[in-house]
């Protein structure tokens, strides 16, 4: 069997019980590791869907990464801290943790060399760290709550998102600012209502390195009421230019994860006023090609290593495991 | 109930300095006596005294502010800080106002059984539950007669940000009604250019004229309300710049902050400092059924720094002595989080903020239970939050307005003050 989007279903529901903020496979794809409202940190096994849960920070758990061999996880917490767990053991404990910035930690990434880790805050900073915590270098140049980082596969280069719907390209060796590009429908300021609203959730490069897609919320008419809907735009990495915008086709809610499947096609996870949905899109295509509605509404997303599962955190306390092909027959 | 001048009564005819200079006319303290010595010296106390109504338009979140429950099923992601008052701790968002909580006091124990917005907010302006058929004036209007100024002719009820004038006065009259402002000296407040100071002044008294020989025979509380508006609008317009926030120097700007908020709170202290008796702003917005903990860090991170500055600055002028402060909403929000991060409309178990005038400073009243979805100590309402702002301020909340002969309760019979807060 092979991937195929429009077969995908759930092939797994996992009940933590308290309501899933963050998810994440680890690299070598034998754990899920999930966060909750609850403060814990919970790591669930592939084989057999057991669980291990413990309390990890002072406050909600908004990001999780891994150095690669997938023998750490990092955890990146709304308590100003990212710490550093090994990722077996029944009581793990913590084998570094660091003061990072200033209020929520949202997003954090791993370099594919695992050398720097980066990690973006509500102090409107982007900060490099080496593998033992080390802080490498600092990053300042947003105006706003950087909401996602992502390190591009060439090893040098890092981008950042933020609410403003700006994102940031950094030259990682030297920390300058290379370029901007403008993802300005990911944000918006209701007048009405005084609020900003929005910001880039996720960033994510196709496979081919030739297109960047982003993905957050767009005609947020009412933010306070969760009345917007998920967005994804792509951008041409060699020109930095504006490629497609592609909605979701009426769905609501906001896109919380983006990321390129095998097949070059995108799958972004969005939930909110709508409920849950996995949408797919073709890059050439304005329109999704493929929707599934899921039991409950979505907070995160995470692609398995072998690119045929994804995993989706839940407000309803279960973390569910789809699989993007035709369903083994029994 | 309109204000009607219809009776004749003498409450109505006496003049505002009368009024206020020889402590006649229009309260009722126990029915009897009104003109004894104790009353004069409840006037004397409430002397000097004002009001400050920070509005959190829509729900401010109680977890988000001044009753944190961290690391609870309902904590959400902030954490609680220390204050300066030893034991109390409010939500991390609040860290500029921390350093200010020993000259405020929190209630922590409000249940107004409701969750409608525009029940909430009447609940909470008006010290009442709203009933079809009845009216009742606003805090604020309450506020600007009880306290009115005999020698101050700038309007006793303001608004910011706000526009035309409101109509929440209810019997006492349009003259004690809303004027909103905005930051800015009111529209069309300077004479007009072509309009020599001789000829205005000419034109002033035969106006004048014209009105008290028609309001000998056809006065009304219209007619009043038309007078006075003329007259107050000369006064305003001799005192435009008490409006205009751009007198202030560049570094207050920036201490209160460049926004919304900020420029308010200015204005605030700029109107409290011209002895304006009850003044409300307003921010906006807390009804964050999406996304409560991004909205409330946005709000409050502004919210932190005006009201900070402005409590700082009432304190270092020696004002807040003499002015109550309170940051209120029409009610909390839920301790469930909802799917989209958000918290819906709450009234069960929430707080409020408030400091100054006669207020106990460094006081928790009432408690809720440890995740925050019940009061389980000192439960009380609206109605004894309306007493107490009106004790704070040295009134009797239990007196009445004599209205047409009419006795008009200031405060809700039902209800008293919570007296342990008020020294």
């Amino acid at each position: 069997m092979s991937l195929d989007p429009k077969q995908t279903h759930v092939l797994h529901e996992w009940k933590h019980g308290k309501p899933l903020i963050a998810c994440s496979f680890d690299p070598t794809g034998r754990y899920l590791f999930t966060s909750s409202e609850d403060y814990t940190l919970q790591r669930w096994n592939l084989e057999d869907g057991s669980k291990v849960a413990w309390e990890a920070h002072d406050s909600w758990i908004r990001d999780i990464a891994f150095l690669p061999g997938g023998e750490t996880v990092i955890t990146a917490g709304c308590d100003d801290r990212i710490i550093f767990w090994p990722v077996t053991g029944d009581k793990p404990q913590p084998r570094a943790e660091v003061v990072a910035h200033k209020g929520w930690i949202r997003s954090v990434d791993v370099s594919s060399d695992g050398k720097l880790i980066a990690t973006g805050g509500n102090d409107h900073l982007v900060k490099l760290w080496d593998p033992n915590g080390k802080r490498v270098r600092e990053l300042a140049g947003h105006k706003g709550h950087v909401y996602s980082v992502f390190f591009h596969p060439d090893g040098n280069t890092l981008l950042s998102g933020d609410l403003k719907g700006v994102v940031h390209q950094w030259e990682t060796k030297t920390g300058k600012l290379m370029r901007t590009f403008e993802a300005k429908e990911l944000f918006s300021y209701n007048t009405g209502q005084k609020v900003d609203y929005g910001g880039v959730r996720d960033i994510a490069l196709s496979p081919d390195g030739k297109t960047l897609a982003f993905t957050g919320l767009h005609k947020a008419t009412n933010p306070l009421g969760a009345v917007n809907e998920p967005l994804v735009l792509l951008f041409d990495w060699a020109k930095g230019e504006s490629i497609r915008k592609q909605p979701a086709d009426g769905v609501k809610g906001i896109g919380w994860q983006v990321e390129f499947l095998s097949d070059g096609s995108e799958v972004c996870v969005s939930g909110g006023g709508g409920g849950g949905y996995l949408i797919f899109f073709k890059p050439a295509e304005e329109k999704p090609f493929h929707k599934l509605k899921l039991k409950d509404t979505a907070r995160d997303m995470s692609l398995h290593p072998d690119g045929l599962q994804v995993a989706t955190a839940h407000w309803d306390g279960y973390v569910r495991i789809s699989r993007m092909e035709q369903k083994a027959a029994r | 109930m309109k204000c009607d001048y219809s009776c004749q009564s003498d409450d109505h005819l006496i003049a505002r300095r009368q009024f206020l200079g020889g402590l006649a006319g229009s309260f009722v303290v126990g029915g009897l006596g009104a003109l004894t010595n104790p009353v004069a010296a409840a006037q004397l106390k409430k002397n000097g005294m004002r009001v400050l109504v920070v509005y959190m338009s829509g729900g401010l979140s109680q977890l988000e502010s001044w009753d944190p429950k961290p690391k609870t099923d309902t904590g959400g992601p902030f954490r609680a800080i220390q204050t300066v008052v030893p034991g109390t701790q409010i939500c991390e968002l609040l860290p500029k106002t921390a350093t200010h909580m020993d000259k405020l006091s929190l209630i922590r124990s409000i249940n107004t059984k409701n969750n409608d917005h525009g029940k909430g907010r009447y609940q909470m302006t008006y010290g009442r539950n709203q009933m079809p058929g009845t009216e009742h004036p606003h805090l604020g209007a309450v506020c600007a007669k009880a306290l009115e100024r005999s020698d101050n002719p700038l309007p006793g009820h303001i608004k910011v940000p706000g526009g035309s004038r409101g109509s929440d006065a209810a019997y006492l009259g349009p003259k004690y009604a809303s004027v909103g402002m905005t930051g800015k000296p009111p529209a069309n407040s300077e004479r007009a250019k072509n309009l020599t100071e001789s000829a205005d002044a000419l034109r002033n008294s035969f106006r004048r004229k014209v009105n008290d020989r028609f309001s000998l025979q056809r006065r009304t509380a219209e007619t009043d309300v038309y007078t006075q508006s003329y007259e107050q609008a000369l006064q305003l317009m001799e005192k435009r710049d008490v409006f205009d926030i751009e007198k202030e120097p560049a570094s207050e700007h920036e201490k209160y902050g460049k926004f919304d908020l900020g420029k308010h709170c200015l204005m605030a202290r700029r109107l409290l400092e011209n002895d304006i008796p009850f003044v409300q702003v307003s921010h906006s917005n807390y009804d964050t059924h999406n996304e409560n903990f991004n909205f409330h860090l946005e709000q409050l991170g502004e919210f932190d720094q005006a009201f900070s500055t402005l409590v700082n600055d009432l304190h270092e002028r020696g004002m807040l002595e003499t002015t109550l402060v309170v940051v209120m909403s029409e009610f909390g929000r839920t301790p469930k989080i909802n799917a989209r991060f958000g918290r819906d409309h709450w009234g069960s178990a929430w707080s409020v903020c408030l400091g100054g005038a006669n207020v106990q400073p460094g006081a928790i009243i009432g408690k809720t239970n440890e995740n925050g979805t019940k009061v389980i100590e000192r439960e009380v309402d609206h109605g004894h939050l309306f007493h107490t702002y009106l004790s704070a301020v040295g009134l009797e909340s239990s007196e009445a307005f004599n209205i047409g002969g009419r006795e008009q309760p200031m405060a809700d019979p039902s209800r008293a003050p919570i007296s342990e807060l008020i020294t």
